[in-house]
């Protein structure tokens, strides 16, 4: 066993890519906490993913605009939800079916679509500077890199960081402020625990939760934003590599809480960051292989449904499709 | 909109008006590409019918879907929705691939098989009754616990391989090929019929996995757990009311639908590469999906919804051959609006249609 006290880099280095990790499971991880929330379950939050992180590489890289890339990507996750929206909600489908074709046909689309305008294969090409958003130099950071080490590394973690890093964390008390202390948020658990509730006191069903299935689209947008714009320069095929599905484990594994998704989140992200220095490490005399730490999320989530950690109880009306009765 | 409506529009024209739907939008995606949807067509057919090897390639791939899609299937009878194929496939192929390598100095094919499908289909079965367990016992979610569990089986996997099962030396991630006697036999008795089929993968497992949906049939239809199955899977209160062990049937039916993902492993591991590899099911598990909606949940449709599949599988390579403009993952496309529209959105027309009928009896009656 080394020892046991990193030096300032590693940390530095472990706390930055835990944070950028973490951020677009947890713009992912809220969006699905909406639409759960609401009782419409989501396991196309990887698809949504995927087409929101291709719009955005090919607009910006067709535009040159960050800005015009953002919205494309939250555009298009968008009209993926409002697909699995029509789907749930105005046709009562099967909400997991749904959540499947999601994620095909956007995985399938952005690799036709991507080899049709570019010719690479179903890759783009490097995105233009002006069209990332991968942080910075910001206001502070002359006066930070004035004070040594320390500063540089204040200024590593917290300063240098993309916008999205910053929109994902500030979404999490955002997110709390909704659900708990707005008449929209006390509905949309409603809607999710007893629609038929929600009915009777005169509030639309459907309404309530296309606005929650877009509001997840939107989360999923940012959350493609991210990964094509911010952590890569670029799409490359099937880039989500299961963030979609580690971010629905994380709020599983939060309960469908919002800021036990962000610890959830971050849980999930430090281990991948930590995965190479795991790597070869012995703990009482057993070398942890490397693909026990990548399968660690999907394992505690496991072990949650099986009970050993508490109970997660999905929102009671989830996966039901209303039928008002006349 | 809960109409009675007669069988065959049901069961017929409605499935019918959904695939048709299906491929409509996907023909309208060709022709944003720029390209032509007939021509398209022509080119997926061609590749998949129109010569041995390619035939032998569709049939490969049909036997997968038809394994896979006969696991979906399975529990859904029991309404339970088993995401884990890809993960019970994978596993199913470990099985099949040790009993290979235990065997196949002392034992030919056919020696070998027994082993190679109790083994697969086993592993396959343990892999999907432990969320079984875990919904009968914990309630559980099967669908997430057998999304998590394909994902922990690909690590096992990457693990197994590399630690235990690579060849030092080599760099590639894949077990010893097996001795050649203990390789599953290509379908040359077809070579008559079409010419050029044994150079494809093609092989006998495609007969296992028709044998595999009688087996369904029978199971489903004509015996008493069958029928504690599609009683549970209609009401699970009706069952427990009935006496049966609602436990029984969730557990042992996820465990024969990870058993059948599992027996895809003989395909690909036993009777193409002949060696444990990475990624063993390549989707397979996910078609299944696909296939067993298409199919009603019924073998006899799901060897046809197969077959559409393992047409579009082979013939997609054709098509991206012949129009670089179009990749093969227009066929994941196709999988995607095939599950949206005949799964997701199956009742779409239905209203449409019951109006229809309704205004027909108005006029007869």
């Amino acid at each position: 066993m080394g020892d046991f006290i990193p030096d300032l880099s590693t940390v530095v280095a472990l706390t930055d890519g835990t944070l950028r990790g973490a951020t677009p499971l947890l713009l992912a991880c809220l969006a699905g906490l909406y639409s759960e929330r609401s009782g419409v379950f989501d396991i196309g939050l990887e698809g949504k993913i995927l087409i929101a992180a291709f719009a955005g590489a090919t607009v910006g890289i067709l535009t040159g605009s960050a800005l015009i890339a953002v919205l494309a990507a939250i555009a298009a996750s968008t009209l993926f939800a409002l697909i699995h929206g029509v789907a749930c909600i105005t046709f009562r489908g099967n909400q997991i079916v749904s959540g499947v074709a999601i994620n095909f046909l956007a995985l399938g689309l952005a690799a036709v679509a991507g080899n049709a305008i570019f010719s690479m294969g179903g890759r783009t090409p490097q995105l233009p500077a002006s069209a990332r958003l991968n942080g910075g130099d910001s206001w502070f950071t002359p006066m930070l890199e004035g004070m040594g080490r320390y500063g540089q590394a204040v200024e590593d973690i917290a300063f240098d960081q993309s916008i999205f890093v910053y929109i994902a964390f500030a979404a999490v008390p955002f997110t709390w402020w909704v659900l708990y202390r707005t008449r929209f948020g006390m509905r949309l658990r409603a809607v999710g625990e007893n629609p038929a509730a929600v009915d009777t006191a005169g509030i639309s069903v459907t309404g309530l939760r296309y606005r929650a299935v877009i509001c997840a689209g939107v989360l999923c947008g940012l959350s493609g934003a991210t990964l094509s714009m911010a952590l890569n320069s670029g799409y490359i095929n099937n880039m989500g590599a299961g963030r979609g599905f580690i971010a629905l484990a994380a709020l599983i594994f939060a309960k469908w809480r919002p800021v036990q998704a962000m610890f959830a989140c971050l849980l999930f992200a430090f281990l991948n960051a930590s995965e190479s220095r795991l790597q070869g490490t012995e703990v009482l005399g057993f070398e942890i292989p490397v693909q026990l730490v990548q399968a660690m999320p999907y394992l505690l989530v496991v072990i949650l449904l099986a009970g050993f950690i508490g109970q997660a109880r999905a929102p009671k009306a989830g996966g039901v499709p209303y039928v008002k009765e006349r | 909109m809960n109409k009675d409506l007669p069988g065959w529009v049901d069961f017929g024209l409605l499935p019918l008006l959904n695939l048709l739907t299906a491929f409509l939008v996907a023909g309208i995606v060709v022709l944003a590409i720029g390209e032509n949807p007939l021509e398209a067509v022509r080119h997926i057919l061609y590749g998949a019918f129109g010569y041995g090897n390619g035939v032998g390639y569709t049939l490969f791939y049909t036997t997968n879907f038809i394994f896979t899609g006969l696991a979906v299937a399975v529990a859904f009878h029991a309404s339970q929705f088993n995401i884990g194929g890809e993960g019970q496939a994978y596993l199913g192929g470990l099985g099949v691939g040790l009993a290979c390598l235990m065997l196949d100095q002392y034992l030919p094919w056919w020696g070998i098989l027994p082993v190679a499908i109790l083994l697969g289909a086993s592993f396959g079965a343990i892999w999907g009754a432990i969320p079984g367990i875990l919904y009968a016992k914990r309630g559980a979610h099967v669908v997430i616990t057998t999304i998590m569990f394909n994902f922990i089986s690909f690590s096992l996997m990457n693990y197994i391989i590399n630690e235990y099962l690579k060849m030092p030396g080599n760099a590639s991630v894949q077990s010893r090929t097996f001795e050649q006697s203990a390789w599953m036999p290509k379908l040359t008795w077809l070579e008559g019929v079409m010419p050029g089929i044994s150079t494809s993968p093609a092989n006998l497992s495609f007969v296992i996995a028709l044998i595999a949906c009688v087996f369904v049939y029978i199971l489903i239809w004509r015996t008493k757990f069958g029928y504690e199955v599609r009683v549970y899977g209609a009401s699970p209160s009706a069952a427990r009311y009935a006496g049966i062990s609602t436990t029984r049937v969730v557990v042992l039916t996820m465990a024969i639908s990870g058993g059948l993902a599992g027996l895809m492993g003989l395909n690909p591991v036993m009777g193409d590469q002949t060696r444990i590899f990475l990624d063993i099911p390549q989707q397979a598990g996910f078609v299944g999906i696909a296939v067993a909606l298409m199919g009603r949940s019924h073998p006899l449709w799901i060897v046809f919804a197969a077959l559409l599949f393992g047409t579009l599988y082979q013939g997609g390579a054709e098509l991206a051959f012949e129009m670089p403009s179009i990749t093969r993952d227009m066929v994941v496309v196709i999988q995607g609006l095939v599950i949206l529209f005949a799964g997701a959105m199956e009742f779409m027309f239905r209203p449409w249609v019951a109006r229809a009928f309704s205004m027909r009896e108005q006029e007869n009656g």
